[in-house]
């Protein structure tokens, strides 16, 4: 881990690139005193010499530092390319010069530990100073954000497309097979939103349990949980609480359309879903952690969510068309959490967090997306191929160039979280955007149908 | 006229970072990067939650210096400056109340604004205390010579 402190002669080595420093050191009146000055370094001695600044006494029974600090001005913007270094140490006179003897030495170059790294590891100091705070007031005081930020981030709501997605293709297929309602429609959007934002947060509370969140300095904005519970904004009993409610919400909703619908498979798709969510973090299956996350998201978040969607539609008849089609979207959702574990990965070893990332090394990783995203890909044209699925689904084949920029993306941010974040933002696009082109295949679908109905959209 | 000489307020009113040196608890100087923001009469300075240890030695002891020493930080302008000052810790509403300096903060880090907007993805960044720098003794030296002795001035007409 690197830490701010540094070895002496390497903080003499720092200092030696700055153009000058600034000299501190505490007077007679008991306040700190700061003059430039152009000190001579000599890492390999540990020493730094200089003429002690003009018409100022300068004492020599008390520790000096030597600071050198850099921007980057940026009108318009501000600045860049912080860099602080300062070293500590004791000074002697030799004639007309100091010397001071370096016995300890920190700083921060925002090139070597990003910003974002460096804000991650000082979380405990912000606790330190909450803690102190609430002491001294005799009252709780806590960071905070609005409640509409905290909600979205505490839920993580922008990943609902991965919910979405699946729920309305499996409505518009049934839709195409001649089966809709909106009541229903609605009530299973929002029913399994739920499940996905009990997921999302009973995520963040077994994480935090276990300390993979705790142990993770790189997150990003699409890794790394939502932080709500490790940076104090909410508390863990309240997350699971959180947790809990929407769970009860998911059920509640799905005992209403099994109550509307009455079918077995229903029930079935209902039950599994719920376990397969519960069990993804939670003890004892902790399935993320024993390197099956992506299986049960791909199951979960593909067939579960589409089946489901399609058979509250039909009243429980099964259909072979969205098995297929969850399919390309099962492998492409469980690609999202594959690459967003690799900034993870460090973090998630430190807490036994096993995922494939952690497993294997980069060449297997990207070998890994290469073949399951062609996979995806070809499942869909198979499925067109064989007559399953409408041609106008081979639309979704315009999200490879997205594809292979996640692909083009990998290797060279795949040891740089923040790099690493575009690709990431890329790869959700190409789960996203495939969803969208599946479903405006089957809304081309139903409308030919009410057009066009001796039109051929399946190959036969 | 401001409570400090002319040269020193045009200093601190360009300057994009200053070092604030605070005493540890034992006797050790500390110096940390940070914007000066000034008012006309006390230097204002902020530190988030994050990198708050600077707050715990202000709280042991208050007296400080603020400095002014790189011409690049102050568009090239070559004269530098200590303030020597006694300073006080705001933190009745660390969400909030530092941002009543948000005008005198974007004049110098316009992209403050926006990332203020991204408060969300850093929400502790953005949990801030103020430090209010009453200043006691300014020094002065033109065109940055420090091999020379400084201009001393006393800034007792603030309270």
């Amino acid at each position: 881990m690197r830490r701010l402190s540094l070895a002496t002669n390497l903080g003499l080595e720092k200092l030696s690139g700055y153009p000058f420093h600034v000299l501190s050191w505490v007077d007679a009146e008991g306040y700190p005193m700061n003059v430039a000055i152009g000190a001579s370094i000599n890492p390999g001695e540990g020493t730094a010499t200089f003429v002690p600044p003009a018409g100022l006494p300068v004492p020599t029974d008390r520790e000096f530092s030597l600071t050198g600090s850099h921007i980057r001005p940026q009108p318009g913007y501000g600045y860049d390319e912080r860099r602080h270094v300062t070293v500590w140490g004791n000074a002697v006179r030799q004639g007309e010069v100091l010397v001071l003897t370096a016995t300890s030495a920190w700083g921060w170059d925002e090139q070597e530990l990003p910003f974002f790294e460096y804000s991650e590891r000082s979380v405990g100091q912000s606790r330190r100073y909450f803690d102190a705070l609430s002491a001294e007031r005799g009252t709780p005081v806590r960071p905070r954000l609005s409640p509409g930020w905290l909600i979205l981030r505490a839920t993580r709501l922008p990943f609902l497309s991965a919910t979405i997605v699946p729920v309305v293709l499996g409505i518009m297929i049934a839709a195409a097979h001649g089966a809709f309602d909106l009541v229903t429609a609605v009530l299973t959007v929002i029913g399994a939103s739920f499940v996905q934002l009990g997921l999302n947060v009973a995520n963040d509370v077994f994480d935090s349990m276990q300390g993979a969140d705790e142990a993770n300095v790189t997150p990003t904005r699409y890794s790394g949980g939502s932080r709500v519970i490790q940076y104090g904004l909410v508390s863990l009993r309240r997350m699971a609480t959180t947790a809990a409610v929407f769970y009860l919400a998911a059920a509640a909703i799905g005992l209403v359309l099994l109550a509307l619908r009455g079918s077995v498979a229903l029930l079935a798709i209902g039950v599994v879903g719920l376990i397969v969510s519960f069990a993804y973090t939670a003890p004892p299956l902790k399935l993320v952690y024993r390197g099956l996350g992506e299986i049960a998201v791909a199951v979960g978040f593909g067939p579960l969510m589409l089946l489901g969607a399609y058979v509250v539609q039909t009243g429980g008849a099964l259909a072979r068309e969205p098995v297929v089609a969850s399919i390309p979207i099962a492998l492409l959702v469980a690609l999202i959490l594959y690459v967003n574990e690799i900034p993870d990965r460090r973090g998630d070893a430190h807490a036994g967090k096993g995922t494939l990332p952690v497993r294997f090394g980069p060449d297997a990783v990207i070998l890994g997306y290469d073949v399951t995203v062609a996979a995806a890909y070809a499942a869909l044209v198979v499925g067109v191929g064989l007559g399953v699925l409408p041609i106008p689904a081979l639309l979704a084949l315009l999200t490879i160039p997205l594809a292979l920029r996640v692909h083009r993306g990998l290797r060279p941010n795949y040891d740089n979280p923040y790099g690493l974040m575009a690709v990431m933002a890329v790869n959700i696009q190409v789960h996203l955007f495939a969803g969208i082109l599946l479903v405006a295949a089957y809304a081309i679908v139903l409308v030919a149908g009410a057009v066009a109905p001796g039109v051929p959209l399946f190959i036969r | 006229m401001g409570a400090l000489p002319k040269p020193v307020e045009e200093l601190l009113e360009a300057a994009l970072v200053a070092e604030l040196t605070v005493v540890r608890e034992d006797g050790r100087p500390v110096t940390y990067p940070l914007i000066p923001l000034y008012d006309g009469e006390r230097i204002y300075m902020t530190s988030s939650a994050l990198f708050s240890r600077k707050l715990e030695h202000l709280r042991r002891n208050s007296r400080v210096a603020v400095s002014i020493t790189d011409p690049v930080a102050v568009a090239g302008r070559t004269d530098r400056a200590t303030i020597q000052g006694d300073a006080r810790v705001i933190e009745d509403d660390p969400h909030g109340g530092w941002e009543r300096l948000l005008p005198i903060w974007e004049r110098k880090e316009p992209a403050i604004v926006a990332f203020l907007k991204q408060r969300v993805a850093l929400p502790l960044f953005f949990e801030r205390a103020l430090i209010e720098v009453t200043p006691r003794r300014a020094f002065f030296w033109p065109n940055g010579l420090t091999g020379a002795a400084p201009v001393v001035s006393s800034a007792e007409g603030v309270q």
